[in-house]
C-alpha cells in the first residue's frame, strides 16, 4: 500500500506543479475547465454512492442510507462541514443500536 | 496596516480553522479504511488536497484496490492543476517558489486568494491559507487517527456513515445550479448500476468517464464544480 500512497501523492502534487508550468497563454482553455469541472462534480456524486450503498460488488441498503439523508438535511440547514460529518456519523450509529444493518 | 490587520490574512486565518479542524474526520475514516497511522500522515502531508485523500481513502474503504483509490485521487486532482493555471496568471510567482506554491495550491487558499483584488493581498491570502490549513491539517489527521484507532470497530461509532457525509458535504457546494446537479444525479445512478458487474473501485472511474464526457461536449459555465469547498466571502459575512 506504502507504494500506491506515494505514487497517488505524487500524481496529485505533479498535477499541481504542472499547472504553474504550462504557459499563461494555455491558461483559457475553457473545455479543459469544463471538463475539470464535471469530472470533479461526477467523481464526488460516485464516491458519496459507493460509500452509501456498495459492499464489495453488492449493493446493500442499510444504516449508511440514514446518514446519507442526515447528511443531506444537516446541509440544507448551511450546517459547517464537520458538523455535517458528525450528523452523517450519529444517524449510522444511532440506526445500528435500533437494529438496522 | 500591519500583516495582522490585512483582511487576506483574517480570511485565511479563520478558514485555516475550519478547514484544518476537520482533519480530524479524514484521519479517523482512514484509520476506519484499514490505512495506519504513518500512511494516514503521509497522504496529509504530501498529497495533501481533502477531496483526493478521501476518494483514496474512500475507494479503499469500498474494497477498490490501489490502482483504483489512485486513479481516483489523480482524476479529483486534476482540478488544482487549473487552480495553479489561474494562480499563476494572478501571482506570477518566480520559478523557485512554483514548487512550494505547488503543494499548498488547494481549494481553499485559491479562494482565499482570488477573492482579493490588491495584488499583495493575493499573494499574503494565497500563503496564510495555503500554509496555515497544511500546518492545521496535518495535526487534526494525526489527532483524527489517533482517536480512531482507538475506538474500535468504526461501524459501531457510524464512521461508515461518516464517510457518506463527508463526500456529500464536499460534492454539496458544486451543484447548487440545475446543470451540476443533472450531472451529479446522473453519475449517482450509474455508479449504483454498475458496482453489481465491476471490481470494487471501477464505478468510480465509470462516473468520471460519464462525468468528463459531458464537461468536454457540453456548452455550460467553465466554472461549474471548480467552487471550492468553502466560500471565504460569504456576501455581506463577517470577512
Amino acid at each position: 500500500m506504502w507504494w500506491w500512497i506515494l505514487a497517488a501523492s505524487a500524481a496529485v502534487f505533479a498535477t499541481k506543479l504542472l499547472g504553474y508550468l504550462v504557459p499563461a497563454s494555455w491558461m483559457k482553455h475553457p473545455r479543459m475547465e469544463r471538463v475539470a469541472g464535471t469530472l470533479t462534480i461526477g467523481l464526488l456524486a460516485s464516491l458519496t454512492m459507493i460509500n452509501t450503498v456498495a459492499s464489495g460488488t453488492a449493493v446493500t441498503l442499510d444504516a449508511r442510507i440514514g446518514a446519507l439523508l442526515a447528511a443531506g438535511v444537516a446541509l440544507w440547514f448551511k450546517a459547517p462541514f464537520l458538523v455535517v460529518v458528525v450528523v452523517g456519523a450519529a444517524a449510522a450509529a444511532l440506526l445500528r443500536l435500533a437494529g438496522m444493518p | 496596516m500591519t500583516f495582522w490587520q490585512s483582511p487576506a490574512v483574517k480570511v485565511g486565518l479563520s478558514i485555516s480553522l475550519a478547514t484544518g479542524l476537520y482533519g480530524i474526520s479524514f484521519g479517523a475514516l482512514s484509520v476506519a479504511a484499514g490505512l495506519s497511522f504513518w500512511q494516514t500522515m503521509a497522504l496529509s502531508l504530501l498529497m495533501f488536497s481533502g477531496g483526493s485523500q478521501y476518494a483514496f481513502v474512500g475507494v479503499l474503504a469500498g474494497g477498490g484496490s490501489g490502482v483504483a483509490a489512485l486513479s481516483a485521487a489523480a482524476l479529483l486532482g486534476i482540478r488544482n492543476g487549473v487552480y495553479a493555471m489561474q494562480l499563476n496568471a494572478l501571482l506570477q510567482p518566480r520559478a523557485g517558489k512554483k514548487v512550494l506554491m505547488a503543494q499548498v495550491t488547494i481549494d481553499e487558499s485559491t479562494a482565499t486568494s482570488t477573492g482579493q483584488t490588491d495584488p499583495a493581498e493575493r499573494r499574503r491570502g494565497f500563503w496564510v491559507a495555503g500554509v496555515g490549513i497544511f500546518i492545521l491539517w496535518n495535526i487534526f489527521t494525526a489527532v483524527g487517527a489517533l482517536a480512531g484507532n482507538a475506538l474500535g470497530d468504526p461501524k459501531q461509532w457510524g464512521l461508515d456513515g461518516a464517510a457518506v457525509a463527508a463526500f456529500l458535504g464536499l460534492l454539496w457546494p458544486r451543484v447548487k445550479a440545475r446543470q451540476p446537479a443533472a450531472i451529479a444525479v446522473l453519475c449517482a445512478v450509474v455508479t449504483v448500476l454498475v458496482v453489481p458487474f465491476v471490481p470494487p473501485g471501477v464505478p468510480i472511474l465509470v462516473a468520471a468517464v460519464v462525468a468528463g464526457a459531458i464537461g468536454w461536449f457540453r456548452n455550460g459555465h467553465e466554472t461549474d464544480g471548480l467552487e471550492p469547498d468553502l466560500d471565504p466571502y460569504p456576501a455581506g459575512g463577517q470577512a
